[in-house]
């Protein structure tokens, strides 16, 4: 099946809930509510049409008015793939995980939170898994400051090529 | 007679002073600079957490107690083997062969009991009752 | 009890004090500390084209039993702490060489959140081996540099002339 054709099955079953769906491009998208992704990644699972058994990403994207979460999904069975997005407000984004669908969300969603301080709601381990524990804030996101010095170790080094911009002056 | 002890003892002599000149020689030239941070247990560059004293499994025990029998059995029925040719030229070969049979068999029935009550094996299963 | 720079500065000790130090620097045991793509290099210098055996380097894994430390590849603040700790558990007298650009300053990934600039911010540093990554000959460059380093330590004689090394 075509993506935007499975799209339009999932819009055709779950009605409004279902926002908006991208025009004809390579890689058509839906964007879901968020209070529904659960109940969409069940259905797009089990559907014995479509059956996504795969996710294949989960990323999170900063725009500077919020915060998009994008769900790759791919089926083995029909060698078809489908991309969802769910949008979140940018202060204290928070989506139900969809690790009881899939079980290679578990690590996505960790990193999602370490590095967007996305909340999963319902996930059975978030913590940060590539900056060390006691980080102190979420670096992908757009006004993240670099701390000055973590345990002692300073974070700046003066390079060379901005020396020799200033000489320019 | 004593000097046949001399062998032994420019053996013991030899290796205690090459040992004393090596670790004299290291406490006189080598640096020692420990410090709290050098003498914490090691672990890969992570900070070491619980106790460096464990609980051992018991079959380690049970194994070296079932070992130690056996190995002294095989000792002892080493000089029998050393001395049996002289037994059966002198005609006695029945009460040797026979009491060393009797001593393997003991033992035996040692062997039978341990592995009927499954203890050669490392994870022993218990049989369940419902 | 050691007889660390107590020595005054005659041809016999400044001669033990050479000796010492051929010693040590024919049998540099360097730790296995390969943390990114340096490591594939430092695999390669270690291999049979172009040896290290042969300077009497052997690998070791362990922190304890080495007294050269190659921290090859690019040095995250997470791993910072660990490698202060490794090193601090190496025993004296210990060496380290910084192999590669991450290693000396950083390199590519200098502006990175979580990338330590070089590893001589958390330990002092013997001698930078600069390259992305280095060639086998230019690590073989440093340790031989090294070695010239470790033949002017000064172990048993007190005088100002060469370095002292007690208690470092």
């Amino acid at each position: 099946m075509e993506a935007l054709e499975i799209l339009e099955r999932v819009k055709s079953r779950f009605g409004d809930r279902v926002l908006e769906i991208s025009e004809k491009k390579p890689d058509p998208f839906a964007v879901i509510e968020p209070s529904a992704i659960v109940e969409v990644g069940r259905f797009m699972n089990e559907d014995p049409e479509i059956a996504m058994d795969c996710l294949s990403n989960e990323s999170g994207v900063d725009y500077k008015d919020r915060i998009e979460v994008v769900y790759h999904l791919f089926s083995y069975q029909h060698r078809h793939g489908a991309v969802l997005k769910v949008k979140l407000p940018r202060d204290n984004p928070s989506v139900a995980t969809i690790e009881g669908v899939w079980k290679s969300a578990n690590w996505m969603e960790r990193e999602i939170y370490d590095l967007l301080g996305v909340n999963f709601e319902g996930h059975s381990d978030l913590r940060r898994i590539l900056m060390p524990e006691d980080w102190i804030g979420h670096p992908l996101r757009k006004d993240f400051v670099e701390p000055p010095e973590y345990h002692g170790i300073s974070t700046v080094r003066e390079s060379p090529i901005i020396r020799l911009d200033t000489k320019k002056k | 007679m004593y000097i046949n002890f001399g062998v032994p003892l420019a053996l013991t002599i030899i290796g205690v002073g090459f040992v004393a000149i090596m670790v004299g020689l290291q406490r006189l030239l080598a640096p020692q600079n420990p410090y709290d941070r050098k003498l914490t247990p090691y672990e890969c560059g992570e900070p070491p957490t619980g106790p460096a004293w464990i609980n051992f499994n018991v079959r380690f025990y049970v194994i070296a107690l079932i070992f130690v029998v056996f190995e002294v059995e095989v000792a002892f029925v080493y000089p029998i083997a050393a001395v049996y040719l002289d037994w059966v030229r002198s005609g006695r070969r029945i009460y040797a062969l026979s009491e060393i049979l009797i001593f393997l068999l003991i033992l035996f029935v040692g062997l039978i009991y341990v592995w009927v009550k499954h203890d050669l094996e490392w994870i022993k299963k218990i049989p369940v009752e419902d | 009890m050691p007889l660390l720079n107590t020595l005054p500065d005659y041809v016999l000790t400044t001669k033990t004090d050479e000796l010492l130090n051929w010693m040590r620097k024919s049998s540099i045991w360097y730790m296995l500390f390969g943390l990114a793509c340096c490591a594939i290099e430092l695999m390669h210098t270690g291999g049979p084209r172009a040896d290290l055996d042969r300077f009497g380097a052997v690998p070791r894994a362990s922190a304890r039993q080495s007294d050269l430390m190659i921290v090859a590849g690019t040095l995250t603040l997470k791993m910072a702490l660990r490698t202060r700790l490794l090193y601090d558990q190496m025993p004296d007298p210990k060496y380290a060489i910084a192999m590669g650009s991450c290693a000396s300053c950083g390199g590519l990934f200098q502006l990175a959140y979580s990338v330590c600039d070089g590893v001589d911010k958390i330990l002092p540093v013997d001698v930078y081996v600069p390259g992305c990554p280095p060639r086998p000959e230019a690590l073989t460059e440093g340790l031989l540099k090294l070695q010239e380093k470790i033949m002017t330590e000064r172990w048993l004689v007190r005088s100002p002339n060469g370095k002292q090394v007690a208690a470092a």
